[in-house]
């Protein structure tokens, strides 16, 4: 079946089978961010945007996507670099491969509020499994970003 | 799972007569569906059907079956009516990411013994609506074995009572050992749904005694659910490590309804 979607801004139209997951097919139009990590819609590692929800892609059908908007973290170069250079600073992460999808999660909740509190933080980003390290240093590398942020915005007032 | 044909319904008609067919599934959220080693014929999907809203009225909130979890976590009606006891119900369930999918109708046809959603929903006193069969208990539905129907909204009366809900969990995010969604009514009648027992969760009504202390009504409460539950083993927890739980879920709940 044809499908229509607009992914990362562009409008894509492509063909795809009954069962395909918005997961392949967003890799197959090289989004190669969007990892599968676990096949039983537990790691966050497939997060995307779907109309700037964040879901997970492993677990929706891309006939469900037909008509709707798909970000994923090659569409928000800009916001993850500057949210992820903190936490590269805290060495949180060894293999990286969870990073895609934490940062996408990361990102909905700076939208979703502007300042968490780190039970909220926890809360938030509790579906994102890392198996390298211990979360501590993402939590402290939100924290420092979050603190950045704010400083920013009073600076310019 | 595999999946051949994929069908957007145009009408509840329509999605109840695929459905009749035995290789046919209706989605939901598609967590549970997708895990399944299953080959599907058509995948009926009821999201272009107007049902994912939560409209609340003096009476009560009728809940679209594709309303997802993270709507119910975030819905401030429910919040208010429930003192936040809906929201604690789903809160813990995997992620956010997860819950934005993860829908209403699903997790209530599905009647997962480990479902939060369902032992919430009993202690709620809801219905369900159902296509052809109508209006149904919830307590009823949970019984009942799975048929061809279409589940379309699930109904909470508003009454005069307050909730609360718990659950163990050995870590946050993973599958309860044990539920515990909590009521008691202007009457002083108190209602207990425990679920992952890790069969699907039960529903008991117990009167309270207005010449009894709080503390005795909580002990009696809990020695009543202990002696009438039935609990199993399983990689998460024991028999009798649930029936202890029971007890203690039960009591922290009267302590916290008053």
């Amino acid at each position: 079946m044809q499908i229509n979607l607009i992914l990362n801004g562009t409008k894509v139209s492509v063909d795809v089978a009954a069962d395909t997951l918005l997961l392949d097919l967003v890799r197959s139009q090289g989004c190669a961010s969007v990892k599968r990590g676990c096949e039983t819609s537990n790691c966050g590692l497939c997060t995307v945007f779907l109309e700037d929800k964040p879901v997970l892609s492993c677990s929706v059908l891309a006939a469900r996507a037909d008509g709707k908007r798909v970000t994923t973290l090659e569409g928000l170069q800009e916001e993850a670099a500057e949210f992820g250079a903190f936490i590269a600073d805290q060495g949180a992460e060894q293999c990286g491969f969870c990073n895609p999808g934490f940062i996408m999660n990361a990102l909905a909740l700076f939208r979703e509020k502007e300042s968490p509190t780190e039970e909220e933080i926890k809360e938030y980003l509790s579906g994102n499994l890392c198996r390298c390290s211990g979360y501590e240093g993402q939590l402290r590398g939100i924290l420092n970003f979050l603190a950045w942020k704010k400083q920013k915005q009073e600076a310019a007032e | 799972m595999t999946i051949r044909e994929y069908k957007k319904a145009e009408s509840l008609e329509e999605a109840w007569q695929l459905n009749q067919k035995k290789p046919n599934r209706v989605l939901g959220g598609m967590i549970w569906l997708k895990m399944e080693k299953i080959n599907v014929g058509t995948a009926i999907d009821l999201s272009g059907l107007g049902l994912d809203t939560i409209e609340e009225t003096d009476e009560g909130f009728s809940i679209g079956a594709m309303v997802t979890l993270r709507q119910l976590e975030l819905h401030p009606g429910l919040a208010a009516y429930t003192d936040g006891a809906v929201r604690e119900s789903v809160r813990h369930i995997v992620g956010v990411q997860l819950r934005n999918l993860a829908t209403v109708g699903g997790s209530i046809y599905s009647r997962f013994g480990f479902s939060d959603v369902l032992t919430m929903f009993l202690a709620l006193n809801a219905s369900v609506e159902l296509y052809k069969g109508g209006i149904v208990p919830l307590a009823e539905y949970a019984q009942r074995p799975y048929d061809r129907d279409i589940l379309v909204r699930v109904i909470v009366p508003k009454e005069d009572a307050k909730f609360c809900y718990q659950s163990v969990r050995n870590s946050q995010t993973d599958i309860p050992v044990l539920t515990c969604a909590a009521a008691k009514n202007a009457a002083g009648e108190y209602r207990f749904a425990i679920g992952a027992r890790p069969g699907k969760a039960v529903l008991y009504t117990l009167p309270a005694d207005a010449g009894e202390t709080p503390e005795l009504t909580s002990a009696r409460f809990a020695a009543s659910i202990r002696s009438r539950i039935k609990t199993e083993s399983n990689m998460r927890g024991s028999a009798e490590y649930r029936n202890h739980l029971a007890g203690v879920l039960v009591k922290r709940a009267v302590k916290q309804l008053g």
